[in-house]
């Protein structure tokens, strides 16, 4: 495979893989949760760090992964006190961790080639050098992996727990009283949201994985009323951007993660524009059937 | 040494507590609002306006880079009211979408800035971080100046501000534009946000006017009060702030303001009168022993 190929692989598998938990988010009125939780990201892998003292660590992805639902917890609990509006709190929570994390960096491992920069801002171009060696043969590059197995973890999660997802997502009584636990389904989603953050952030940057969460989904949402339907355009919506995105970072030799992005955007808009000049035909059309029956 | 003697300490520590000042009292109304993300998502968006800015005029000077964006946070307030308004995406989406598009945008750009020759953009991206301890006099006298514009408009504007908060539909029934009042407000944060990008940077401005405002939520129900509160605290966590990474080595200014002014919150949320979880805690506790007595 070559590098072109890979590239584009990574980022039409990441962009996916975010679609699906943003799905949800935008569902439950959470899309600012995605990102809280890639900023508080860098405050795990910085722990974990000081705990494993390791760059190359898995467990420095494990300690990203677990500071998702924390946050999350964390602004639930500020938000349960009652002294405090929801979207107060996750503006209070997610950049106290990330300003405790800067400082930790700064302060104890300036020399660790740990930086805001790296996990803010990632960089997909470089995907390709990061090979998957297995007994010293090639297997292809890392990121195609990690990647893909996001996207199929995120999958096959959704489908198991279409259903209870469903319930606890539209009815969250209904739900509670049909014996699922929402806190349960809740956390569940957090954690899926956290680890597709997690696995996203080394390609685009943690910024952006909010990009590919909350943009293909919001799109889909306007485009459709049917849930299954909209998990499917936000994911098609999302390798769209891949693709398109890579072809026009490589056309004007810009950023991949931020090309990929603006299509994102762009996509959005169209759907806002669309499903506005559709209501207003529908409104038209009505005006219509009245004067014609008055007439 | 006396660090209180020393020029850039003071510098900083004036420009932080103005700083503090101008987001603790506009970041009241939009906590308030239930649009307090709003700080963020115009910080992030303010990206592409510094990179095109950067672009167009190949200077680095603040005040055009400031401008940009300027420019590009208005425009993204703008989309997002736009946007939930005309669709059924809701704010929070809208936001997010509109924040993260506007930054991908604005990486792009960055990345067409750095091809140029010019050796000037490498300071671009120390820009969007914010660098407290590079603020000069001038840039001190331009936040001052801008804050005190700020506080003045809402002086001017108390009335309509409080009754759009509180009563939006006597507001409007009043005879106020509801589109004039929101544009004012959005337009206030967005100023407010920009101003202190420079300073505590992208991610922890948004906290700069949430945390205060939050914090003095808690010690009164009175609007007045608490946009007074809310300015007290930003003003004594920038000087705190200041102050401690003055003192300390390896600790970034803009941080070290928001931890001071979650430790505000923090005491402001256990230990205020009649609202605090403390306070909360013994009442129930005095009405439960009160209970029990009289069952007796």
């Amino acid at each position: 495979m070559n590098a072109e190929i890979e590239i584009q692989l990574i980022a039409v598998l990441t962009a996916a893989s975010c679609a699906i938990p943003g799905v949800f988010l935008v569902l439950r009125k959470m899309s600012m949760t995605s990102d809280s939780i890639t900023h508080t990201i860098l405050l795990g892998i910085v722990l974990a760090f000081f705990v494993v003292k390791d760059l190359s660590s898995p467990f420095l992805l494990i300690g990203a992964a677990v500071m998702g639902p924390v946050t999350v917890w964390l602004t639930e609990l500020l938000t349960k006190t009652g002294l405090l509006s929801e979207d107060s709190a996750t503006g209070m929570v997610f950049p106290l961790l990330f300003a405790i994390a800067v400082i930790l960096i700064t302060r104890y491992a300036g020399t660790a080639h740990l930086d805001t920069d790296s996990v803010l801002l990632g960089e997909l171009a470089f995907a390709p050098f990061d090979r998957l060696i297995i007994g010293g043969l090639d297997m292809g590059a890392k990121g195609v992996y990690i990647s893909g197995a996001l996207l199929i973890v995120n999958v096959v999660f959704t489908a198991v727990f279409y259903k209870e997802i469903l319930v606890v997502s539209f009815d969250p009584v209904l739900a509670s009283v049909m014996g699922f636990s929402p806190a349960v389904m809740h956390y569940g989603l957090m954690g899926m949201a956290s680890l597709t953050a997690v696995g996203a952030y080394e390609a685009v940057g943690s910024v952006l994985v909010t990009a590919f969460m909350i943009a293909p989904a919001a799109a889909a949402y306007l485009l459709t009323e049917d849930l299954k339907k909209m998990l499917v355009i936000s994911v098609v919506i999302g390798g769209v951007c891949g693709i398109a995105g890579y072809q026009t970072a490589a056309f004007f030799e810009v950023s991949i993660a931020g090309a990929m992005a603006c299509w994102a955007g762009g996509i959005f808009l169209c759907a806002v524009l669309w499903s506005w000049w559709r209501r207003k035909q529908a409104a038209k059309r009505v005006i219509k059937n009245i004067i014609g029956k008055e007439s | 040494m006396n660090i209180f003697s020393d020029h850039t300490f003071l510098v900083v520590s004036m420009g932080s507590a103005a700083l503090g000042v101008a987001s603790g009292a506009v970041g009241s109304f939009a906590v308030l609002r239930k649009q307090s993300l709003l700080g963020d998502g115009v910080s992030h968006a303010a990206l592409p306006g510094v990179a095109a800015a950067f672009l167009i005029t190949g200077i680095r000077s603040s005040g055009i880079l400031l401008l940009g964006a300027l420019l590009s946070g208005i425009l993204a307030a703008l989309l997002i009211s736009v946007i939930t308004k005309c669709s059924k995406v809701k704010f929070d989406a809208a936001l997010a979408a509109v924040m993260s598009g506007f930054f991908g945008l604005g990486t792009v750009l960055l990345t067409c800035a750095q091809k140029l020759p010019n050796a000037a953009q490498s300071g671009i991206s120390t820009f969007i971080y914010g660098q407290a301890s590079a603020m000069l006099e001038d840039d001190v006298i331009f936040i001052t100046a801008l804050s005190a514009v700020l506080i003045a408009l809402i002086l001017i504007f108390w009335k309509e501000f409080k009754l759009f908060c509180f009563d939006r539909d006597f507001s409007v029934q009043s005879g106020f534009s509801e589109k004039k009042i929101s544009l004012l407000m959005s337009f206030m944060t967005v100023v407010t946000v920009i101003l202190g990008i420079q300073t505590v940077g992208v991610v922890l401005m948004s906290a700069m006017l949430i945390i205060p405002a939050a914090a003095a939520r808690q010690w009164s129900d009175r609007l007045f009060a608490n946009i007074i509160l809310a300015a007290f605290f930003g003003g004594l966590s920038g000087v705190v702030g200041a102050l401690v990474s003055g003192l300390e080595q390896g600790i970034p200014t803009g941080p070290a303001i928001v931890i001071a002014a979650s430790a505000i919150a923090a005491l402001s949320l256990l230990f205020a009168p009649r609202r605090g979880v403390v306070s909360n805690f013994l009442k129930r506790k005095i009405s439960r022993f009160r209970l029990k007595r009289s069952e007796r």
